[in-house]
């Protein structure tokens, strides 16, 4: 956002650069959210 | 469960009845009127817009609403979650009407309604996405068929016949997760041809994926709401297995939904993140763009885990219709709001109220199919001469696995 790019590699380079990080956020996030949704299921039926 | 004949003489004047048959009056003259006059006098179609809520709403949502079939069947012959069972035979039921009136729908929307099977029959254009579309539904009508004849054949007491496509079962569930997982990409990949055309927030070298991955939300969550209609509706044509299983259905789905609303969400992040379209969320489309992102995919993927974790069915259903929603609008978006977004609001498409009478009396008919079949034919129950699974007590078993959630 607000970024002058010059080039194509200037815009690749940013774009996944800033996806990379976003994918290991990612991979946490989704874990947690698991750990969230099945945190019960121990107590219920589903197993 | 009921297995007696239905009285056709009781209550014919039904609101219900009623209004059904107002609408299906109604579409019967839109009929005639469209294939008298052309798609000129009924419909507000232009050669910049060509195609309007026909396209968008009986065939892209009937596509992805009618995912519920591959999904269920997948979960439980392909990954061996049997205690989905029960789920399948309204699933497939599901998708073989929902794919059936898309064809329906078609004939009214293409010019020369007859020329609809030239591509299979007479020129193949294997170029073109929208053969590859074409060849895909097709066939997994055809599959879809297949796969709903059994509860037919029983009907019918054809034992043979009913043995012999029963075997085919597990085949006829891969070919038909290829088929849809194809099309379902496919119907997304058509707009890759228009990235002038759409909207950059809503346009993406990832559509396919995005078509593909919320139809797989939209399959679960039509499952748990057709479901829980069918539970208020239907609730006498069901046998004591379906109801045992069905709040375990519905929690399961509910799990699956979650995630892969979970999914769906980061993959558009992504995807907004490689094209760097950040800067048109400050615009008034970029608003609507965040409605459709935060109201209709995090929302109800956090809505999910929560009726999930806190075993909430009537959450879970009211969440179900929110996804079902979402993908309406994510269709709708896609196809007409962020399609020709630049055109001049004089240019833009609405549609006349003959396009969405003809709609409603599509999915009108839908319903009154689904009644007619799920009220004669095996599809809640399981027909006493093929029984393939112990009679179930349903008080016991509740009773055992299900302490916290009978009752609902």
């Amino acid at each position: 956002m607000g970024n002058e790019f010059y080039t194509l590699h200037d815009f690749m380079l940013f774009t996944k650069g800033a996806a990379y990080y976003l994918m290991g956020a990612i991979v946490l996030g989704v874990l947690g959210f698991w750990l969230y949704i099945t945190g019960r299921d121990e107590d219920t039926f589903i197993k | 469960m009921s297995t007696e004949p239905i009285d056709v003489k009781k209550n014919l004047y039904t609101p219900f009845n009623l209004v059904v048959g107002f609408i299906l009056l109604l579409g019967g003259i839109v009929t005639i009127l469209r294939f008298t006059k052309g798609l000129g006098a009924v419909t507000n179609l232009s050669d910049n817009n060509p195609w309007g809520i026909w396209i968008s709403f009986d065939l892209l949502c009937g596509v992805a609403l009618a995912a519920g079939g591959y999904t269920t069947s997948a979960a439980c012959y392909v990954f061996g979650l049997k205690r989905f069972h029960s789920a399948v035979r309204p699933a497939i039921l599901t998708a073989f009407l929902g794919y059936a009136l898309v064809v329906f729908a078609l004939h009214y929307d293409v010019g020369r309604p007859w020329r609809l099977a030239y591509p299979i029959v007479v020129q193949s254009g294997p170029t073109s996405v929208l053969f590859e579309v074409g060849l895909c539904v097709f066939l997994y009508l055809i599959t879809l068929f297949i796969e709903w004849v059994p509860s037919a054949f029983e009907w019918l007491g054809f034992r043979k016949p009913r043995d012999i496509i029963v075997r085919m079962t597990l085949a006829l569930t891969i070919f038909g997760v290829i088929l849809s997982t194809m099309h379902q990409s496919s119907l997304g990949a058509l707009y890759l041809i228009a990235p002038s055309k759409l909207h950059p927030l809503w346009y993406s070298s990832f559509i396919p994926v995005f078509f593909f991955v919320s139809s797989i939300a939209a399959g679960l969550s039509m499952v748990i709401f057709e479901g829980s209609l069918s539970h208020r509706y239907l609730h006498d044509k069901m046998d004591a297995t379906y109801l045992a299983e069905h709040d375990g259905v519905t929690y399961g789905f509910a799990k699956g939904a979650a995630m892969v609303l979970t999914l769906y969400f980061l993959i558009k992040v992504v995807g907004l993140t490689l094209d760097n379209n950040w800067h048109y969320l400050l615009t008034g489309y970029g608003a609507w763009f965040l409605v459709e992102l935060l109201g209709f995919v995090a929302l109800p993927a956090f809505l999910y885990a929560i009726a999930v974790r806190e075993q909430n069915l009537t959450l879970i259903r009211w969440t179900a219709l929110l996804t079902v929603l979402g993908i309406v609008v994510n269709r709708f978006n896609i196809s007409q709001v962020a399609f020709n977004w630049q055109l001049p609001s004089a240019d833009r498409y609405f549609p006349s109220v003959m396009e969405i009478i003809i709609s409603v009396f599509v999915v009108t008919l839908g319903l009154l199919a689904f009644r007619f079949i799920s009220s004669r034919m095996p599809i809640f129950y399981e027909h006493p001469d093929f029984k393939e699974h112990e009679p179930i007590d349903l008080h016991e078993h509740e009773l055992k696995s299900h302490p916290q959630t009978w009752g609902h």
